[in-house]
């Protein structure tokens, strides 16, 4: 039996979901304040991207994030790292290593509905990309301000975000598989030895995959805060236009 | 504390002893010497104390994969589980692996592997392979020599689950076995479609990829990163992915074939 505190993490990992995810929801009913847009600023929260209101001009007091947030929180929940800490935290199956947890009820693994549904975790990831491509177009319009050239704390903020968002989206298990891990010979052509110098390199952010999927989760949920405080007035993104 | 004020003097261990219908904890205590493993502890106790105390060893360098226990809970090799590194203020406890019949005290039968084992059919080369022609690229051996470090002391299959708690050892092979699927299925020269075999009689859907086996691997093998994920990314090719479906590549495989049943 053991007898160390095997029921930390679990604990903490639950606490930490629970909170990111009532946030978000928190978030997605108020979608007011995702936009710093005081002195000619764009800054948008990557919450709220891509910009639906803004793209098909309309207007609306509905939770329209919703209509975005499913696409990366679909690729969170049925990414394979995530999928070991809920599996491991929310259904204790199993709580930790050589600890019994749920044992008792009848186990089927990934095998049934809906879990096996994680087995569709690529599609998610091409639309994480689609996000993460939104994403950048927004940092990169961020340091224009009415067209002028400009720096400030948020455009720090949101290029961060990003780059930690691709660092995480672009470790994915299903891209390390399609860019070359699902060939079995390396060498038997010029491109499948590019495919492999690819999957090589990937392979070396998939080992820290663990690591980006809560860096990034911390700077979404941060940037989002960041941006929802500056436009409710509570302070002011300090800038420098040149 | 530093290695060298916990190093040596008098430890208690708590020995389980006994058989398949009755068994329990029993203390021993004995004086140690800077360095010991838990199974210099074991044998010590066994030569000094308890001659008729049960315990399967080998090599005594973590090579063989005989010693194989549960320390203070958690599956390890016992030669290779220093003394010092485990808390000076309890007892150390050490129980035979749980997701195997029991034959005495800290031996268990771990026949059912081997069983699994003659289920996979070796490597079987390509028929499209020039006579004689068994070249591979060092970039693809690679990949397989992670997992030719297994060294079959089926940790990872006491430690998983879905064998250890839930007893489903006729629907999943356990992680081992997956890891040679993997190093078969991967390899450029072979010629066996194991697809079916991983997700059907394997039973890899039943794997949650919660990793215990790649924390228990004393060979240090990726055994979810590596070979498991990899595995399931082939069967989601071959049977999940509509996308590959609708464009006729879900079940493309140059060069393999079908086991004849
Ligand atoms: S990752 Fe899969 S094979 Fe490994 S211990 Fe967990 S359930 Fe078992
Ligand atoms: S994969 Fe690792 S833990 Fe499993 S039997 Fe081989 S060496 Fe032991
Ligand atoms: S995003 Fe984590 S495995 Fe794909």
């Amino acid at each position: 039996m053991r007898r160390d505190r095997w029921w930390v993490q679990p604990a903490l990992i639950v606490a930490a979901l629970t909170v990111f995810g009532i946030y978000s929801i928190v978030r997605a009913i108020l979608s007011k304040y995702y936009a710093i847009t005081a002195g000619g600023a764009h800054l948008q929260s990557p919450f709220f991207s891509p910009d639906l209101p803004g793209i098909f001009s309309f207007k609306t007091g509905l939770p329209w994030a919703f209509l975005v947030l499913w696409a990366p929180l679909g690729m969170r929940s049925t990414c394979y790292y995530y999928r070991k800490s809920y599996y491991r935290s929310f259904f204790l199956a199993p709580p930790s290593c050589a600890v019994a947890g749920a044992a008792r009820r009848r186990y089927t693994g990934e095998t049934k509905l809906p879990l096996v549904l994680n087995n569709l975790h690529r599609f998610f990831f091409y639309l994480a990309v689609l996000v993460v491509a939104f994403l950048w177009y927004d940092a990169i319009r961020g340091f224009f301000y009415h067209g002028s050239f400009g720096i400030g704390l948020g455009n720090a903020i949101m290029l961060i975000n990003v780059l930690c968002l691709s660092a995480f989206t672009f470790g994915c298990n299903s891209w390390r598989h399609i860019i070359g891990g699902k060939l079995n010979c390396f060498s038997c052509s010029s491109a499948a030895r590019t495919r492999h110098g690819l999957w090589q390199k990937f392979s070396i952010l998939n080992g820290h995959h663990q690591f980006w999927a809560w860096i990034s989760m911390f700077t979404v949920g941060l940037t989002d805060l960041y941006i929802w405080l500056a436009s409710s007035g509570v302070f002011t993104d300090p800038h420098h236009v040149f | 504390m530093s290695e060298t004020l916990t190093a040596g003097g008098t430890r208690k261990l708590q020995i389980w002893r006994g058989d398949l219908t009755s068994g329990e904890l029993v203390d021993y205590e004995l004086e140690t010497e800077p360095g010991m493993v838990v199974l210099d502890a074991v044998l010590e106790i066994q030569r000094s104390q308890a001659p008729d105390l049960a315990v399967r060893w080998n090599c005594k360098a973590a090579k063989c994969g005989s010693c194989s226990a549960e320390v203070n809970g958690r599956p390890r090799l016992m030669c290779k589980t220093r003394l010092d590194h485990l808390p000076a203020d309890q007892p150390i406890t050490v129980e035979p692996l749980r997701a195997f019949p029991l034959i005495r005290d800290l031996v268990t039968d771990v026949s059912w592997n081997y069983e699994v084992n003659k289920k996979i059919p070796p490597f079987t080369p390509r028929e499209d392979l020039p006579e004689g022609d068994f070249l591979i690229d060092q970039a693809d051996t690679d990949r397989m020599s992670e997992f030719r470090k297994c060294i079959e002391c089926f940790m990872c299959q006491d430690v998983c689950h879905i064998l250890r708690d839930h007893r489903l050892h006729d629907r999943y092979y356990g992680p081992r076995f997956m890891v040679r699927m993997a190093s078969l299925d991967m390899h450029p020269l072979d010629g066996l479609d194991r697809i079916d075999q991983i997700a059907d009689d394997g039973g890899i859907g039943l794997c949650n990829i919660t990793k215990c086996c790649t924390e228990v691997c004393p060979e240090g093998i990726h055994i979810t990163d590596n070979a498991i994920i990899p595995l399931k990314e082939r069967v989601v090719d071959a049977r999940y992915d509509p996308l590959l479906k609708i464009l006729g590549r879900n079940r493309r495989r140059p060069g393999k074939k079908k086991p004849a049943v």
